[in-house]
């Protein structure tokens, strides 16, 4: 693992699993018989095409990390884990959202989003849908905002991360 | 060579050196039985799938072989998740080959489908779904691989029917010879860290009461006699789990015997009052520590085991010790001779376990005359009338916790049992088991009444194959186990325990199976019945012991009570503690 344990609740690992089929719901069924909350997951293919990358958000209220880690180890098809310290990585989350938007409410929403650096993806009638990408914290401030909107549909992806080129990340 | 899947399945199993499967034929693996006839792999054809699961774990614990075992899809691949799960428990090293609908019919409910990978992945340590027939002979080998290394355990192969059928052209495949195996993330431990070993042995120096807390861990190791050495080098006394009976021999000075709820007073109350736990392969099993918070209040841990997740998943260990039982105690044996052993007294200590040897023995009240037969005496009576190599298995109940106590185990792999599942019905398949790995030597299956009547069929498994076991079968008419508990814990309400001594026949029933049977009412007729059992070896036989149904299992540590709170036989409790 690259870093030190940080004292978050909750905890980023960055595993590299065998692109096979099955592999998710090894890791999945991991997590729930052994009790390992999750708050996020997020997979996909890697550069390499046998491999895949999970990003998961461990909760570690519900089990040590470092039983989670050595559980996840335990499963054939897991390659690598890495825990990634939220000082040193570099952490995205992407959100697409409709959002109530009367047209006079319009501009201030806009504004909103401009400052926090999200798109417009399109304007209905009396609704518009609003992408956003950034650190999670960010995206948790904004979907708070949007609620005094009136969220219609929302999704979060979940995060993804990857350690810092160099010194601290943001 | 061109093959077809099937021929290159029991290939690639003779490669593996396999001599015995066990199973039984059906739809979706019939193409691979037809290679069989011509393979030189001997099948043992079971009455029940569970059986062969049973069978084949009897077989690796028996050997320290990987057992084998072959079945069909569907419902016998549900037959055999138990003895998955059981090896999963107890870390027994299997392969179990399954037969699969064909791959397009995967996910149709199809006749006799099952997500078979799927409903095992949590009960083995890896299981593979094959979808082409090249992959055949690669992931038998890394079946085998993932089973025997590391922590051994269940490995399945799930393969659908149209890759090995020489009918189908799916089935078509190169046979090459050498295959590379492709586990990029499965690497086994084979070092030690040594610091961590100066570590564990300078604890020892310098403890006043250790104890060597020795698992089944010592036994996958094959680690008995380095143990042996480490003992004699060190002078620690030695708990030997449930899962380690055998390990370390029970007749040894230094051997305490069985720890855990009905381990015995002093095994039990020496690794409470330890300064040091030697933790070699074992796991903290909760039948072991009782309630955990009141666990050996007072010790230090050195834990080894070779999977790492085991190291402070219950209890943290001062010193871990991530590697193989063998290795990591050789390394402790080479840098306690190097460094010394210390020169702690620890004449205290010892006279206090002497004290609770001599108070605390293992006790029963022995029959009046008149009085109907005992469990214990009949364990003490077979275990003194049968060759000190005997392998032993075990059902699960009262009968399996009295064999363990009672018997002198002085070999290892002598004493088979199903230890984490616990799983009644185990004994009479993995007698069978051990006799095919080990045809020369005596095996007796300890089996309660209730057992007997979940796996007995394998008794004509035993006639038709040929493979002579004895059985003695401790027939309290209840549900014993579960009964004790409803006798301390329910006030002696007794909800649906009883069984019957007189239905079924096991005596008419074992004879009907090809079986010598024998009944035996009264003490006096004990020795003879198990002298003549032991003459024959022709033939399976079953001794139907009528054995009285009011004995309880002490020592017991209540379920959730601490280890302290040992409740000990009536005639000890006014012993001073
Ligand atoms: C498959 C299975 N079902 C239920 C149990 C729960 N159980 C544990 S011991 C026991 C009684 C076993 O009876 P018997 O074989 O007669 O042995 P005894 O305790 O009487 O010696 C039961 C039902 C179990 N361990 N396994
Ligand atoms: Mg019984």
């Amino acid at each position: 693992m690259s870093a030190g344990p940080s004292k978050n609740r909750y905890h980023t690992l960055v595993v590299t699993v065998e692109n096979k089929f099955g592999v998710l719901a090894r890791v999945a069924g991991l997590f729930a018989r052994r009790g390992f909350n999750i708050e996020s997951l997020a997979v996909a293919p890697t550069d390499d095409e046998d491999l895949s990358r999970i990003t998961v958000v461990v909760d570690v209220e519900s089990a040590p990390l470092e039983q989670v880690v050595k559980q996840l180890d335990k499963l054939i098809n897991v390659v690598e884990i890495r825990e990634l310290h939220p000082d040193h990585s570099v952490e995205r989350e992407l959100m697409i959202v409709t959002v109530m938007a009367e047209p006079d409410r319009r501009d201030e929403l806009v504004e909103h989003l401009d400052r926090a650096g999200g798109k417009v993806l399109s304007v209905g009638t009396d609704a518009m849908m609003l992408s956003l990408v950034g650190p999670p914290a960010r995206i948790d401030d904004f979907e708070n905002l949007l609620r005094g909107y009136g969220i219609i549909e929302f999704q979060r992806t979940g995060r993804v991360a990857l350690a810092s080129l160099d010194g601290p990340g943001d | 060579m061109q093959m077809d899947g099937g021929r290159a399945l029991i290939r690639a199993l003779e490669e593996e050196g396999v001599e015995v499967m066990f199973g039984l034929p059906g739809g979706a693996i019939l193409p691979v039985y037809d290679p069989i006839i011509d393979s030189s792999i001997r099948h043992v054809l079971v009455r029940h799938e569970q059986g062969a699961g049973h069978m084949a774990e009897g077989y690796a614990q028996a050997t320290g072989r990987p057992g084998v075992a072959m079945v069909t899809s569907g419902p016998a691949a549900t037959n055999i998740v138990t003895p998955l799960c059981d090896a999963y428990l107890d870390s027994t090293p299997l392969v179990v080959v399954t037969g699969q609908v064909p791959l397009p019919a995967i996910g149709t409910d199809a006749f006799q489908e099952c997500d078979t990978t799927g409903i095992t992945m949590a009960v083995t340590k890896h299981n593979f779904l094959v979808t082409e027939a090249q992959d055949i002979p690669r992931t038998v080998k890394e079946a085998f691989h993932i089973a025997t290394t590391g922590r051994p355990g269940p490995v399945l192969v799930d393969i659908p029917k149209d890759i090995v059928d020489p009918k189908n052209p799916r089935s078509a495949m190169e046979w090459t010879g050498d295959v590379e195996m492709d586990l990029p993330g499965y690497h086994p431990r084979t070092g030690v860290d040594q610091s961590a070993i100066e570590a564990a042995a300078d604890l020892i120096r310098t403890a006043e009461r250790p104890i060597l807390y020795v698992g089944g861990g010592v036994l996958k190791a094959r680690a008995s006699e380095v143990l042996r050495k480490l003992v004699e080098l060190s002078g620690i006394h030695v708990v030997t789990t449930l899962m380690a009976r055998g390990a370390f021999p029970d007749g040894h000075d230094l051997c305490l015997g069985m720890p855990g709820m009905h381990g015995n007073f002093t095994a039990v109350t020496a690794m409470q009052e330890a300064d040091l736990l030697v933790a070699l392969g074992a796991r903290f099993d909760d039948r072991v520590t009782g309630r955990i918070d009141g666990f050996a209040p007072g010790a230090q841990i050195v834990h080894v085991d070779i999977d790492a997740a085991e190291l402070g998943k219950v209890r943290r260990p001062d010193v871990a010790i991530q590697g193989d039982c063998r290795v990591a105690i050789e390394a402790l044996v080479a840098a306690l001779a190097a460094g010394g052993v210390g020169n702690v007294d620890r004449t205290a200590w010892r006279s206090r376990i002497s004290g609770w040897q001599e108070r605390f023995p293992l006790t029963y009240e022995p029959s009046a005359p008149g009085d109907r037969l005992k469990p214990q005496y009949v364990i003490e009576q077979l275990r003194d009338a049968t060759p000190e190599d005997t392998i032993v298995t075990s059902g699960v109940g009262q009968h399996q916790m009295w064999a363990s106590q009672y018997w002198n185990f002085e070999h290892p792999y002598t004493w088979i049992n199903s230890g984490g599942l616990g799983t009644m019905g185990f004994s009479i398949p993995a007698a069978i088991g051990a006799k095919v790995g080990c045809p020369d030597r005596m095996v007796w299956a300890v089996d309660g009444d209730g057992c007997f009547q979940m796996t007995a069929q394998e008794l004509v498994t035993s006639t038709v194959e040929n493979i002579p076991i004895k059985v003695a079968l401790l027939n309290n008419s209840y549900l014993g186990m579960v009964r004790q508990w409803q006798d301390m814990f329910y006030e002696e309400r007794l909800s649906e325990v009883h069984l019957s001594q007189d239905v079924p026949d096991y005596k008419a029933w074992a004879e009907s199976m090809g079986c010598v049977g024998m009944r035996v009412d009264s003490p006096e007729e004990v020795p003879a019945a198990i002298a003549k059992a032991n003459e024959i070896d022709d033939r399976s036989v079953v001794i139907d012991f009528r054995v009285a149904a009011d004995e309880k299992v002490f020592p017991m540590v209540p379920s959730g009570a601490a280890n302290s709170d040992i409740v000990v036989p009536p005639s000890q409790e006014d012993q001073e503690r």
